[in-house]
């Protein structure tokens, strides 16, 4: 008895001699699947090694849809948890309900404007203070190819225009297989179609149409042309892509029963899952008229106005790990997508990844680095829905005219204000 | 209650001094007391507030500006709720009507002395213990054009089968009733079964004696005695229908498009993952606007109806 005494006594005093900061922080995310658990159990180590304790709160499903729903409800509540992963102009949202912190400290201490890409730092920002921290890259565009498949066909490369495309979708379909593997979700839907149309229209173009919602942009020819392509697709797609999971699609790829997909970065995933090496047994290329171009999807992680100095202190901490150059390393590799950091090497990586670097780097030069409206980085929530709408129904409505859809998104837009 | 308890004059001054007599008194109303508070606050004091929002500008968290009736507004010039509105129509009437006209004939069969009766009875009331997310499920590959019925039909050979309602935005719907009435017929059968059952045989024989046939008696008899039935299977299946979200989250996931959208969904979609609190509620207020302008005249009719039989 006298010994537990003295032991908790003794641990008592060091707990509070040592740690007079350490505290408790919950985080709530939506890393739940086998490579982004992994990355996320990295990130709760480093911080206990600093002292503090990481409270788990992951909520699984719906891309973050049901992490938000249940941030809401805590919100609400008043009760909201330190750290939540929130992204893109949702941050500004929650920020301008006054319910984010200021972690600008961590910021110049750690000299992120030295390393951060201007265009994601913004996006982290309320009021020009950091607000949230980045924590990686993914790139939208790509097409996940299965070699084996396209030599079948007679296809000797990722067809690199939508011409090419569609002449290399009819010789994959004669072959006997499926030229694109897709899954009828509005979200994939949204996905292939902001694709196809920055390689139409431009990083310029796509600005005007997907950021800043222009009625103009939004009824030009070249958005007309945009519709008109993606409607085409789902020629090359096979009958039952309703309801399908995008990683359901991606295993038709690697199973070889269809050629392509168009789909993130996370999508390599399942082909490492599948032990296929990129370059080898699949093939990672931008798609038609997209090389230089780069759509970007990142999560951050949101710090929550808290009033205990320790948890402030544990926020501090938690966004300068997310932003070490090993952390950036070993996150990175897990989840398959990029460092957020221009300044980290990029040699232990993939095939895949380095493309993805080097694709970031042209577009950041020529201006065609765009965040995707697919992934909740353009627009707020209820306008990203509004755009949904209007998309996956002209894609699945066989007799809606381009033009339609076209006047439809301005009016979809415009209500959803 | 009260009138058991206070009733015999000469025993009331015992019953007040009593203790057990006042806790006899009280304690009815003490037990149902909470839950009727519960009920008051979380249903009607929820009601009253999602109405409240309904009024409002709130977006991804309630907040009180008032802006009048602007989100039924909005509401009403949203293309996909007229998409979900007509949905529910057409699969509510749809999904109420097969499940009485098939829950009605397998009563009637069922109710013909058969051998087996239990065992049969068993089979149609399963599907009733699943959850809808299951029913859907299982529908859903079942009408999966690349791997259920389609594909079964054309791997007997008849290659020009074609039943992809699930893809097809157009035929998408009858797929939800294909399910809900699959999932809730058998448990109407009961219902049916049930009323049948207390039905006096002397009727039967009665009408017999007179020289009337089989299906005279039961269009004249039979149905016009089952009426309270069928007032509570369309109770049951109304709200049913109403609150469908499971089944069209399992089944179609308001796809393809949202062609099969209904009310719930799109409340579910613009409240929470959307963040147009104030459209949600409104949409919301439209569908207990709905569920009262059907329910209330018919529960007048029923109900007038008993007092006066």
């Amino acid at each position: 008895m006298k010994t537990i005494h003295a032991l908790a006594a003794g641990a008592l005093l060091a707990a509070a001699a040592g740690q007079a900061n350490a505290a408790e922080i919950e985080v709530l995310h939506w890393w739940t699947s086998g490579g982004e658990a992994k990355a996320a159990n990295l990130l709760k180590e480093k911080l206990e090694a600093k002292g503090h304790t990481w409270k788990d709160f992951a909520v699984a499903g719906g891309a973050g849809d049901s992490a938000m729903t249940v941030l809401k409800s805590r919100a609400i509540s008043g009760n909201p948890p330190a750290v939540a992963q929130i992204k893109g102009p949702l941050i500004k949202e929650w920020g301008d309900m006054g319910f984010l912190g200021n972690i600008d400290k961590a910021a110049e201490d750690d000299g992120w404007n030295d390393f951060l890409p201007e265009e994601i730092a913004a996006a982290d920002k309320v009021d020009g203070h950091y607000a949230a921290v980045p924590v990686n890259i993914h790139r939208i565009n790509w097409i996940w190819a299965n070699p084996e498949v396209l030599e079948d066909s007679g296809v000797d490369h990722v067809p690199q225009t939508w011409d090419e495309f569609f002449d290399a979708a009819d010789k994959i379909r004669e072959a006997g297989y499926i030229p694109l593997a897709h899954g009828g979700q509005p979200w994939q839907d949204a996905t292939v179609f902001e694709v196809v149309m920055m390689g139409i229209g431009g990083g310029d173009f796509y600005r005007k149409a997907f950021v800043d919602l222009d009625p103009e942009a939004l009824t030009s020819d070249t958005m007309i042309e945009s519709l008109k392509t993606f409607k085409k697709l789902r020629g090359t797609m096979d009958e039952n892509i309703a309801g399908r999971d995008w990683n359901i699609a991606t295993s038709m790829v690697i199973n070889g029963k269809a050629a392509m997909q168009i789909m993130g970065d996370w999508a390599k995933g399942e082909f490492t899952a599948a032990g296929m090496t990129p370059g080898e047994d699949y093939e990672c290329v931008a798609p038609p008229m997209t090389e230089s171009m780069f759509s970007y999807n990142t999560d951050s992680l949101a710090m929550f106005d808290v009033d205990d100095e320790g948890q402030q202190q544990a926020q501090l901490d938690l966004a300068s790990i997310v932003l070490s150059k090993d952390f950036q390393v070993q996150f990175n590799q897990a989840k398959g997508s990029i460092p957020v950091r221009l300044d980290v090497s990029l040699d232990d990586f993939d095939a895949c990844a380095k493309a993805s670097r080097e694709a970031f780097d042209v577009a950041m030069d020529e201006d065609a680095l765009v965040p995707s409206l697919a992934h909740g980085m353009a627009v707020s929530d209820s306008q990203q829905g509004a755009v949904f709408d209007v998309i996956t129904n002209f894609f699945n409505d066989p007799d809606m005219k381009a033009e339609t859809a076209s006047e439809r998104l301005v009016s979809a837009v415009r209500a959803a204000e | 209650m009260p009138s058991n308890v206070s009733a015999p004059a000469t025993g009331e001054r015992r019953h007040r001094r009593s203790l057990a007599g006042h806790i006899e008194r009280v304690l009815p109303r003490l037990v149902v007391a909470p839950s009727l508070a519960v009920a008051l606050f979380f249903v009607y004091g929820y009601m009253l507030w999602t109405f409240l929002l309904s009024l409002t500008n709130s977006r991804m968290l309630p907040q009180y500006d008032f802006v009048g009736f602007a989100q039924y507004a909005r509401l009403f010039a949203n293309e996909r709720w007229h998409v979900a509105a007509t949905n529910l129509v057409v699969f509510g009437g749809l999904f109420i009507v097969s499940c009485l006209v098939i829950g009605l004939l397998l009563a009637i069969f069922l109710d013909q002395r058969i051998r087996q009766e239990g065992a049969l009875r068993t089979v149609y009331l399963y599907p009733m213990a699943l959850s809808l997310i299951v029913t859907g499920v299982v529908w859903r590959w079942l009408l999966n054009p690349g791997l259920g019925i389609q594909a079964m039909v054309r791997g007997w050979g008849f290659e020009d089968f074609t039943f992809n309602w699930l893809v097809d935005s157009d035929m998408a719907i009858y797929t939800l009733v294909i399910a809900a009435v699959w999932q809730a017929s058998g448990f109407v059968m009961a219902l049916f079964l049930a009323g049948l059952r207390s039905i006096d045989d002397s009727l039967f024989q009665a009408a017999a004696l007179d020289g009337a046939s089989l299906p005279r008696i039961y269009m004249r008899i039979v149905l016009p005695s089952l009426r309270p039935v069928v007032f509570s299977a369309v109770m049951i299946l109304a709200h049913i229908a109403i609150k469908s979200f499971d089944l069209v989250m399992a089944l179609t996931g308001g796809g393809p498009g949202y062609a099969t959208d209904l009310p719930a969904t799109f409340m579910y979609a613009h409240t929470f993952t959307r963040g147009q609190i104030g459209l949600g509620s409104a949409s919301a207020i439209m569908m207990l606007c709905g569920v009262l302008a059907i329910l209330v005249p018919y529960l007048y009719s029923e109900l007038r109806g008993q007092r006066n039989g």
